[in-house]
């Protein structure tokens, strides 16, 4: 009869009752969720909190919550706002490489695009230094003839 | 005299919600300033008075000040997303971290066509159309639920990106 007592009130040395709000969440073939979740919580405040939520949302809470007293005994000083600073690092890092990496590409498309531009447009430099060698200076429209009047 | 000083202001937050007298070498007082009483509240509300004082009393003095704060902050998670709390914040992250080494891997994928068609003397026009054909089909991992963000193994795009790898933790 006593191997019909959840994880938590196999510890807690307690009677588990067919109410027992831990039992569905801390079964009896994993003792370490539920001694990994009291060492950080307590049970009483696993109760009020799974307590506090809709049944359909209470496996989702003790899971969480057993990841991060998992996380909490691993690293006691930082616990999983620990993988939170990485992962925020991680993400400076990548987002510095792809600003680098986009500005490179623009660099690489101005190039292309210049190189585009000189091979399309008349090269109007020799074109006026071929005429003054050899005629007078062509005339434009709307040009000033003498200063700027 | 001594009762005077019990009754002194410098009672911390920890003390003062607990209703119980400041003793000197109180392990909250340094880091629950009575002028910061909802931190504590907070902390208390999630994981106990007497949870906290036996995680502080494991963790070297130094290292307090930064043991409360995260504390502090997981309780605040908590509160806000009584479901979650903090894990919710490391899935957007996760997600966040997917996208962006989806992106990296796209744009240097891009690059790299650029500089072959370059070197090829291919026209810019090209060889934006042929970028864009080429990478049309770039596959994306793409983080499902709350279960999901956990279960997937990490996404290495390149060796300079590592995402931490939720498996090192027993979850599932």
């Amino acid at each position: 009869m006593s191997s019909g007592r959840c994880a938590a009130c196999r510890y807690l040395r307690r009677k588990c009752t067919q109410g027992c709000i831990l039992s569905p969440y801390f079964p009896s073939n994993n003792p370490q969720r539920f001694v990994s979740v009291h060492r950080i919580y307590g049970a009483s405040n696993v109760t009020k909190l799974l307590q506090l939520l809709p049944t359909h949302l209470r496996a989702e809470a003790a899971d969480s919550l057993y990841f991060e007293a998992q996380c909490r005994l691993e690293d006691p000083v930082y616990g999983c706002v620990g993988l939170i600073f990485m992962l925020q690092q991680h993400i400076n890092a990548v987002e510095s490489q792809l600003v680098k990496t986009q500005a490179e590409i623009a660099v690489m498309k101005s190039q292309g695009q210049n190189r585009e531009t000189q091979q399309a447009e008349p090269d109007f430099n020799n074109l006026l230094l071929r005429q003054s060698d050899n005629e007078a200076p062509l005339s434009f429209p709307n040009q000033v003839s003498s200063g700027f009047i | 005299m001594r009762s005077q000083e019990s009754r002194s202001t410098s009672s911390c937050a920890a003390c003062k919600l607990l209703k119980r007298r400041c003793t000197p070498n109180c392990i909250f007082a340094p880091h629950f300033r009575s002028d910061e009483p909802k931190k504590f509240a907070k902390v208390h509300k999630v994981f106990g008075a007497s949870n906290v004082s036996k995680i502080l009393i494991e963790v070297p003095e130094e290292q307090r000040e930064d043991t409360v704060n995260s504390l502090a902050y997981e309780a605040e998670a908590r509160l806000r997303d009584p479901v979650y709390g903090c894990i919710g914040d490391i899935a957007l992250l996760q997600r966040k971290m997917i996208q962006l080494q989806h992106d990296l891997a796209l744009a240097r994928a891009r690059l790299s066509l650029y500089a072959a068609t370059d070197s090829a003397g291919i026209s810019n026009t090209d060889s934006d159309q042929f970028c864009t054909a080429a990478l049309g089909e770039f596959p994306v991992a793409c983080g499902g639920g709350f279960m999901d963000s956990f279960s997937q193994t990490s996404y290495e795009v390149n060796q300079d990106t590592h995402m931490y790898d939720f498996s090192q933790i027993p979850y599932i």
